[in-house]
C-alpha cells in the first residue's frame, strides 16, 4: 500500500521557493529519513503531509489530500511538530483525558503503562516537567494512537543523548511493526542510520537523493587511502575528499569494494559523511542529482 | 504486506463510520471541556466576584441591624429598598464580569495557542477547525452565561438565607422580606437577560475572535484601533457619527429592544426589578439589528475557523 503519494510538490512563500517539485512515494512498512540542511524544504514538506501548509501539485496521504481533509486523516496518522508543542497548562491526567475524548484510536491503557516505566506523576502539569519528561509523554501519548503513518520533525532536537537513545528504542521496539510507517527528519543523523529502511536527501526544496539503506550500503563505500595510493584512488573520480590527522578520506559512488580495498582501508560511510558530501560541495550534490 | 484480510478492514471501517455523528458532538464535549482546564477564570472570576459581592452584603446587613432603633421610622423602608436592590446589584456585576472575562477570553482564545506552538498539538488530532472555533466561540456565548447564571442563583439564595437569619436574629418580620423580593421572578429576567445580550454581543465576541486568530501580536489593538479608526474618520470626514453609535447600539442597544421601561399606562418601572410583563421578546426577536449581527457574526467565525487552516505558530 502506498502511504504517501506526491508529484510536482510545489510550495513558494513569496520569492522563495522552500519545496520545488518533489515527487515522493512511500510504501506501508517503511522507515525514511529526510535529511537536509536548515532552510532546504523539510519540514514544509511535512506540513504539507500533515496538511499543515498548502501546496501545488499533487499529494495524497493515505488516499486523502491533507489539506482539505486534515481532521480526517490525524485518524491515521500521528505526528510530533517539535518536543515543546504540548500546551504547558496542562496536567499529564488531562493530556489522557483529551486525547482518550477526541482520538478513537488512542489506547488509555497503553499510554499509562508506557508513563509507568517514567517516573512522570499523573498529576503534573507539563510545564513543570523536564524537557526531556515532556518528549517521554508526548511519546506515550503518540505510541498509544493506533496510526498507520507516523511523522517526526526533529523529535529530539534539545534532548540529552540519553533521552534521544531512549527515544529512538522505544519507537522500534515498542511501536515498529511492519504495518505502519514513519516518516522522520533530524539533524542527529548518525542516531537514526541504524533505524532507517530508507534515505532521502533534499535540499534547495529538490530531492538531491532517494535510496533504501541496503542500497546506500552497497553504492558508497569511505576509503582511507594509504598515501602513496593517493593519485590512483584520486583517478576513480571520488565524490568528495578531506582530510583527517593528515590522512585522505575519499568517498565513492558505485566503485567496488574489492577495487578500493587494495588501495587502503574500506568502510561503509555514515549518512553524516555521505550528507556532508554532498551537501558541502555542489558539484557532488550535481553528480548525485543525476543519478 | 502483512494487512488483514479485506473482510476485516471493511467491518473495521463500518465500525468506525457508524458513530460518526456521536464522535462529532464528542470531540465538541472534550474541546470545550480543554478549555475550561485551560482558562478557569471563566468560572474563577465570577465566584470570585460573588464571594466579594456576598461579603459586601453581610456587611450592609450588619449595618442595617445595628440601625435597628430606626425600626419604624421611614428610613427603614428606604433601608429595605436599599438592601433588595442589592440583589440587583449583585446580578449587575456578575453579568459585567461575565462580559469582561468573555471579551479576554476571545481575544486570546486564537491567539494563545499560535503563542505557545500548542496549535502544533492540537492540530496533530482529528478535531476539525471548525469544531475547534465553535468550541472556543461557545464559551462567551453559552459557557459564560450559564455560569454568571447558576453562580448569581446560588449568590441570591445564600443572600436570602443570610437576610432571613440576620432579620430572624434581629427580631424584624422575615414575611415582609420575602414580600418584596420577588426571588423567582428576578432569576427568570435574568436568564432571559443573559440570553438576549449573548445573541446581540455574538457578532461582538465573533470580531475578537477573528482578531485572535489573525493578529500576530497586540490582539487588544487589532481589535479596538480599526473600530476607533473608522469612526474618527468618519467624524472628519463626513461630520457624522453612525459608525460610533452603531458601535454603541450593538454594546447596550439590545435593552431597549428586549425590555420595555415604561408600563403600558406610561409610568416608568424601577430597572432593578423589570416585573415578567415588562419583557417584550417579540420586539427584541423581530429587531433587524439581532438578525443582521447573528449572519455578522457567523461570517466573523467561518473567517476565523478559515483562517486557522492557514495559521501557523508565532
Amino acid at each position: 500500500m502506498t502511504v504517501i503519494e506526491a508529484r510536482n510538490l510545489r510550495r513558494a512563500f513569496g520569492a522563495t521557493v522552500a519545496v520545488d517539485g518533489v515527487d515522493l512515494r512511500v510504501e506501508q512498512g517503511h522507515i525514511l529519513g529526510l535529511i537536509g540542511p536548515n532552510g532546504a524544504g523539510k519540514t514544509t514538506v511535512l506540513n504539507a503531509i500533515l496538511g499543515l501548509t498548502q501546496y501545488q501539485g499533487e499529494l495524497r496521504v493515505l488516499g486523502r489530500d491533507p489539506w482539505a481533509e486534515r481532521d480526517q486523516l490525524m485518524l491515521e496518522v500521528a505526528f510530533v511538530a517539535d518536543v515543546a508543542v504540548l500546551p504547558r497548562w496542562m496536567r499529564v491526567s488531562q493530556a489522557l483525558d483529551y486525547v482518550a475524548g477526541v482520538h478513537p484510536q488512542f489506547d488509555r491503557g497503553k499510554a499509562e503503562g508506557f508513563l509507568a516505566k517514567t517516573t512522570i506523576q499523573r498529576t503534573s502539569k507539563v510545564r513543570e516537567l523536564s524537557k526531556g519528561m515532556v518528549a517521554q509523554l508526548h511519546l506515550a501519548l503518540l505510541m498509544a494512537i493506533d496510526a498507520k503513518l507516523l511523522v517526526l520533525d526533529e523529535p529530539t532536537l534539545g534532548l540529552d543523548i540519553l533521552y534521544r537513545k531512549q527515544f529512538y528504542d522505544s519507537l522500534l521496539n515498542d511501536y515498529f511493526d511492519r504495518s505502519r510507517t514513519i516518516l522522520v527528519t533530524t539533524h542527529q543523523v548518525e542516531e537514526i542510520q541504524d533505524v532507517l529502511t530508507d534515505l532521502m536527501f533534499i535540499n534547495h526544496g529538490r530531492i538531491v537523493l532517494r535510496c533504501s539503506m541496503e542500497e546506500f550500503e552497497s553504492r558508497y563505500l569511505e576509503l582511507m587511502v594509504l598515501p602513496e595510493h593517493l593519485a590512483a584512488a584520486r583517478a576513480l573520480k571520488p565524490i568528495h575528499e578531506r582530510q583527517v590527522l593528515g590522512r585522505s578520506i575519499l568517498l565513492f559512488d558505485r566503485v567496488g569494494r574489492q577495487q578500493l580495498a587494495a588501495l587502503g582501508d574500506v568502510r561503509t560511510p555514515s549518512i553524516a559523511d555521505l550528507f556532508v558530501a554532498m551537501m558541502g560541495n555542489p558539484g557532488g550534490a550535481a553528480q548525485g542529482a543525476a543519478q | 504486506m502483512t494487512t488483514p484480510p479485506n473482510a476485516v478492514a471493511g467491518s473495521v471501517d463500518s465500525q468506525r463510520i457508524a458513530p460518526a455523528a456521536l464522535s462529532a458532538t464528542r470531540t465538541l464535549y472534550w474541546s470545550i471541556r480543554r478549555e475550561l482546564w485551560e482558562n478557569r477564570s471563566i468560572y474563577i472570576a465570577p465566584l470570585a466576584v460573588a464571594a466579594v459581592a456576598l461579603l459586601g452584603f453581610l456587611i450592609g446587613l450588619m449595618g442595617v441591624s445595628h440601625s435597628k432603633h430606626a425600626q419604624g421610622s421611614p428610613d427603614a423602608a428606604h433601608q429595605q429598598g436599599m438592601i433588595a436592590t442589592s440583589y440587583a446589584h449583585a446580578a449587575w456585576v456578575l453579568i459585567l464580569t461575565g462580559f469582561i472575562v468573555g471579551v479576554f477570553y476571545s481575544l486570546d482564545a486564537l491567539y494563545g495557542e499560535r503563542r505557545d506552538r500548542s496549535i502544533l498539538f492540537w492540530k496533530s488530532l482529528p478535531v476539525s477547525d471548525r469544531t475547534t472555533v465553535i468550541a472556543k466561540a461557545s464559551i462567551p456565548l453559552v459557557v459564560l452565561p450559564a455560569v454568571v447564571f447558576g453562580v448569581t442563583v446560588i449568590l441570591h439564595l445564600l443572600m436570602v438565607v443570610l437576610n432571613t437569619g440576620v432579620r430572624l436574629v434581629s427580631g424584624r418580620s422575615v414575611a415582609t422580606m420575602w414580600n418584596q423580593l420577588p426571588l423567582f421572578q428576578m432569576e427568570l429576567v435574568l436568564l432571559y437577560g443573559l440570553t438576549v445580550m449573548a445573541l446581540w454581543h455574538a457578532p461582538l465576541y465573533a470580531w475578537l475572535l477573528l482578531v485572535s486568530g489573525w493578529a500576530r501580536r497586540a490582539t487588544f489593538l487589532w481589535a479596538v484601533v480599526p473600530l476607533l479608526a473608522i469612526s474618527i474618520f468618519e467624524r472628519i470626514a463626513f461630520r457624522t457619527s453612525h459608525f460610533a453609535s452603531l458601535l454603541q447600539d450593538r454594546l447596550y442597544g439590545f435593552a431597549m429592544e428586549a425590555f420595555s421601561f415604561r408600563t403600558p399606562e406610561g409610568t416608568p418601572i424601577d430597572p432593578h426589578f423589570i416585573p415578567l410583563a415588562q419583557l417584550t421578546p417579540g420586539k427584541f426577536l423581530s429587531t433587524p439589528g439581532l438578525w443582521i449581527g447573528l449572519v455578522v457574526a457567523a461570517a466573523f467565525l467561518a473567517a476565523a475557523v478559515r483562517l486557522r487552516r492557514y495559521r501557523e505558530p508565532i
